[in-house]
């Protein structure tokens, strides 16, 4: 059959650079790159590559690069040529296509639309260096009375909660999408910066149960890898019901990354699939979650708090009431940004709403309703930098879960290939020998510098607006304006338009 | 601990039992939810009705229900062993991954759904009698056994064994025609091949008093997934 598909990328490569030292060759899983015996160079294959940028960035004589091919297929502003490409791909093989990480398409980034206020003349900012600066949050239900006791002594006896040193936290990734190395990582970076990384549902490595002071435990349908031990093992229990990149269905883990630690770690034979499914079938109503969310805080003894972590879907703001009403301590909302280490690309790029209005409405929802204090709120899908932090906080959350942010600190380039397992910067892999090109330590130090510098960032953006604790500035909305939104979109997210006092 | 009618928490029930060691009856149980969740040791003897999410994350001890259970009895059950001495509602077992579960009589729906083995641990569920749909749906490991003790026609429902990838689902019956999903391979069992399951059918019948010889007479028939990777050819990269 004629293969009708062209490379996306071309490899270029400069030959008065090129000293044929083949690192390249050595360091391409997709074996794009090698040395032809008969010529006395490097040739390279385009049609292999992911534009990972691996081999360019360790290329010592920077003799590469890595181009979108130019080659076209007759314009069309309907039929762009992925289409194209995509039907090609399916007239093939008959299969569901699967893509990786986040939603790329060009839907409107929120974020991008929303600026940050500061102070001027009449209420004096904040100089970060040299006053106290509070990021920190605590997680978890507020009590809304004060309570005494026979003596008239207050009761100071809280629920459980999470303390974070900045308010943001590693989200979900299962060891198994993940490397071990890539997880080391982000458990050492959670312990040493103060915060919580999650392990996704894939179990917990028994060589990471000493991180479970900074771990937060998922429970997934499939519930692999849980027991009581396992749900011990975590300051705070996730109970998963969705995600942003793919709402509405469930997880699946082909059988092929099911080796040796990650089948141990999930609890299931080598090679076999591991299936989560999209609904967990003992919970169809908020009853049944209420059910699930007192079960783990028995058998957990009240002692941890419990999320409930939904993708963000057109009626969000109805569902996180009724999950403010289920007894869990925090909700944590997806966006359909948001990473996954494989989706179908139909649901990945057309189900589920940007996190920005999610917020905005579930906030304003669950305050109307007098329960906001219930829960806290955590957001994800997508949180790249600081300032997306600080208007998240602002629009109402309590604190975001990154997830391609700590990826990319680590090296990923978001080729977005991590469904092939072929992971060039040893992350989204289990082959050893990719693996151990992430180095954890170095890896945990990029993690820790990103985000130290991300707290200095919302340090001075809070100083800035006169604010001195984060608490303050959760639901602050108007310390945000938007600019380019219509009415409606304002309305959802609960904040004026540019240039309105 | 004798309820009389009244009615108590879960963490009262709960905190009672680990303070007599794990070892504890309750009786005039009408409905409380989580009993035993998560217990390690001991043997909890519970006269009456529990309600959902008896015994779960069970994580060693033995429950014994002298009446009905409600749903989610073992509920992601990790080891141990729980007996009723009735029928019990729906998602039995979910998610089990070690342990041994025995129900003298009927199941609800979604028994054994997601129940999966690794190494050593195997879970096992035995049913006296039959289970309603959806039984091990999404099945990764164990085994079930469904033993038909009153010899119905249909001892298993519709979409028995949807989505199962692994593990074993043991039926006796005269003559299997439920609707079974496509890729389920079901086979008579022959001669020697029950040996591997008398030992689960001995343990039920000195649990419940029942005649090993009646539970073993008749045909039986195996139900097992023809792969363990169903979705492998689903997806092109894209």
């Amino acid at each position: 059959m004629i293969d009708f598909n062209v490379a996306p990328f071309e490899v270029v490569r400069d030959y008065d650079k090129c000293v044929n030292c083949r690192v390249c060759e050595r360091q391409c899983s997709n074996e794009v790159h090698h040395y032809e015996e008969g010529f006395g160079k490097m040739i390279s294959d385009s049609t292999k590559c992911v534009d990972c940028q691996r081999c360019v960035c360790l290329c010592p004589t920077k003799a590469l690069k890595i181009v979108p091919n130019q080659n076209s297929f007759r314009p069309n502003a309907n039929w762009q040529q992925k289409y194209l490409t995509e039907i090609y791909k399916q007239a093939e093989s008959g299969g569901v296509l699967l893509s990786s990480m986040g939603n790329p398409e060009p839907f409107p980034v929120y974020f991008d639309k929303i600026l940050i206020n500061a102070s001027q003349v009449t209420n004096p900012s904040i100089d970060p260096l040299r006053e106290p600066m509070e990021t920190r949050v605590f997680l978890g239900a507020k009590p809304q009375t004060l309570q005494r006791d026979e003596k008239g002594n207050i009761v100071t006896k809280l629920p459980p909660r999470l303390k974070l040193s900045m308010p943001v936290m590693f989200s979900a990734m299962s060891y198994g999408s993940i490397s071990y190395n890539a997880h080391a990582a982000l458990a050492r970076a959670a312990e040493k910066l103060g915060i919580y990384y999650n392990t996704g549902e894939g179990g917990l490595h028994k060589d990471f149960y000493k991180y479970s002071a900074n771990t937060v435990v998922q429970v997934a349908s499939g519930r692999f890898g849980v027991h009581k031990d396992y749900l011990e093992s975590g300051a705070a229990i996730e109970i998963k019901i969705g995600q942003g990149a793919k709402p509405g269905i469930g997880g699946h883990l082909p059988g092929a990354k099911i080796v040796g630690d990650v089948s141990k770690t999930r609890m299931i034979p080598e090679g076999s699939d591991a299936v989560s499914p999209a609904p967990h079938h003992d919970i169809y109503s908020i009853e049944d979650l209420r059910q699930l969310v007192y079960s783990i805080k028995e058998a957990t003894e009240y002692k941890k708090p419990v999320i409930v972590k939904i993708a963000a879907v057109h009626n969000v703001a109805a569902i996180a009431s009724g999950i403010a009403r289920s007894g869990a301590d925090i909700i944590a909302i997806d966006g359909f940004r948001g990473g996954t280490g494989a989706a179908p690309t139909r649901i990945r790029d057309n189900v589920g709403i940007p996190i920005e209005l999610a917020l905005g409405s579930v906030d304003q929802r669950l305050r109307e309703e007098n329960i906001r204090d219930n829960v806290s709120l955590v957001v994800a899908g997508s949180i790249r930098c600081s300032s997306d932090v600080v208007k998240a906080i602002c629009l109402g959350a309590d604190a975001v879960y990154i997830g391609s942010a700590a990826l990319v600190s680590m090296g990923c380039h978001l080729c977005r290939t991590c469904n092939l397992g072929k992971c060039n910067w040893g992350i989204a892999t289990q082959r050893p020998d990719l693996v151990k090109r992430l180095n954890p330590d170095l890896a945990a130090e990029r993690l820790i510098n990103m985000l130290t510098g991300w707290n200095h960032e919302i340090q001075e953006m809070m100083g800035g607006m006169g604010i001195n604790s984060i608490e303050a500035l959760r639901g602050n909305r108007l310390m945000l304006r938007g600019v380019g939104l219509n009415e409606r979109e304002l309305q959802v997210l609960g904040i004026k338009h540019a240039g309105e006092v | 601990m004798k309820f009389n009618g009244k009615t108590y928490a879960a963490k009262e029930i709960n905190d009672a039992i680990k303070a007599a060691g794990g070892d504890a009856t309750l009786k005039e149980v009408l409905g409380e939810r989580f009993i035993a969740c998560g217990l390690k040791s001991g043997v909890v003897t519970i006269e009456g009705t529990p309600g959902n999410a008896l015994g779960a994350y069970l994580d060693g001890a033995e429950i014994r229900v002298r009446g009905n259970g409600q749903d989610a009895v073992g509920d992601t059950m990790n080891d141990g062993k729980i007996v009723v001495f009735g029928s019990v509602g729906d998602t039995l077992g979910y998610a089990m991954r070690g342990g041994k579960i025995f129900v003298r009589d009927n199941v609800g729906y979604r028994a054994g759904v997601h129940i999966k083995e690794y190494g050593e641990k195997k879970p096992v569920i035995v049913i006296g009698g039959r289970a309603g749909c959806f039984l091990g749906e999404y099945m990764a490991g164990g085994l079930i056994l469904v033993l038909n003790k009153e010899n119905v026609k249909d001892p298993i429902d519709d979409y028995t064994g949807v989505g199962m990838y692994g593990g074993k689902i043991l039926v006796r019956a005269h003559l299997l025609d439920t609707l079974l999903p496509k890729q389920i391979k079901c086979k008579r069992v022959e001669g020697q091949e029950l040996a591997e399951f008398t030992p689960y059918i001995k343990e039920y019948a000195e649990e419940f008093g029942a005649e090993f010889a009646a539970l073993t007479k008749g045909d039986f028939y195996l139900l097992t997934p023809d792969s363990s990777n169903p979705y492998k050819r689903l997806y092109t990269n894209n």
